[in-house]
């Protein structure tokens, strides 16, 4: 891990000022991550949620994936962190603080997420300590050519997976119709 | 920039996510966990497909599309637990428990 920020150039280039920008939007969003599964507040789980979904969104534009970017904006802060606060509303979750959010496993917790971290970390240090990220948009820069290969790529190559899941939304619109329904 | 200071990223949001899933009695918080672990392989797919190509960010739409389904189906299932037991806590849900 040391050493990983260091690896911009010296010359004038595109990759100083994107590793500031990851820098600070990584440790923000572990903070906030940290926090939604440890506080004790639902309706702050749900705003600290917030803030990781976002910056999911601005890794993506980090990443020139633009389109992808708006989705993550519109289809989870617009729709699925309103859909938690509904949620938490309907449960009649406490609002305060309350003390009884986590059980007594929490070291077995702790165990089994570093585990997972040091083996998953082992293996991408080991695996891709040194590839460098290319980017397509860069090299016609004033295009919206990435844009346009995403949708020839959905629209052409992956056009059966897309059917299906519509098809999947729309079944999941009719279950929870179904299951959320009183009679 | 490296391609694996956000496989980095990615992995330690993963492991937060499956700390919260363990670790959470409420049902919503669960979920949310879950989004975090969703999230995380979001940014994996769109990392790697400026290597590969488009195929990562089409996936990562179809996972942000089933991501959406899932939240809709799970907060139903939620809300009939809530409606049959008086409350979300999981741990309470242990009838199959011999």
């Amino acid at each position: 891990m040391t050493g990983l920020f260091a690896a911009a150039p010296s010359a004038v280039s595109f990759d100083t000022p994107a590793n500031i920008a990851f820098a600070v939007i990584a440790v923000v969003m572990v903070i906030a991550a940290v926090r939604v599964v440890t506080t004790r507040n639902v309706v702050h789980a749900a705003l600290w949620l917030m803030i990781v979904l976002g910056g999911n969104g601005l890794l993506y534009l980090l990443l020139q994936a633009e389109f992808v970017a708006m989705t993550q904006f519109l289809v989870y802060l617009g729709a699925i962190v309103v859909l938690f606060l509904f949620g938490i509303m309907l449960t009649r979750a406490p609002l305060g603080r309350s003390d009884d959010l986590d059980n007594d496993q929490r070291w077995m917790g702790v165990a089994v997420s570093l585990i997972l971290l040091v083996v998953i970390g082992y293996s991408l240090i080991k695996t891709y300590s040194d590839d460098k990220l290319t980017f397509g948009a860069v090299r016609n820069a004033g295009t919206n050519a990435q844009t346009q290969d995403l949708a020839t790529s959905i629209f052409v190559d992956y056009l059966v997976p897309f059917e299906v899941v519509s098809v999947l939304l729309l079944a999941a619109l009719i279950g929870a119709i179904v299951l959320a329904r009183r009679d | 920039m490296l391609l694996n200071q956000f496989l980095l990223l990615a992995a330690v949001l993963f492991a937060v996510g499956v700390y919260g899933v363990i670790v959470r009695r409420n049902g919503v918080l669960v979920l949310m966990s879950i989004e975090l672990i969703l999230n995380a392989v979001n940014i994996n797919l769109i990392a790697f497909s400026t290597f590969w190509g488009m195929g990562g960010q089409v996936f990562a739409l179809f996972v942000i599309a089933v991501a959406a389904a899932e939240v809709g189906v799970g907060l139903a299932i939620v809300l009939l637990i809530y409606r049959n037991k008086r409350s979300i806590d999981i741990d309470a849900l242990d009838e199959l428990k011999g």
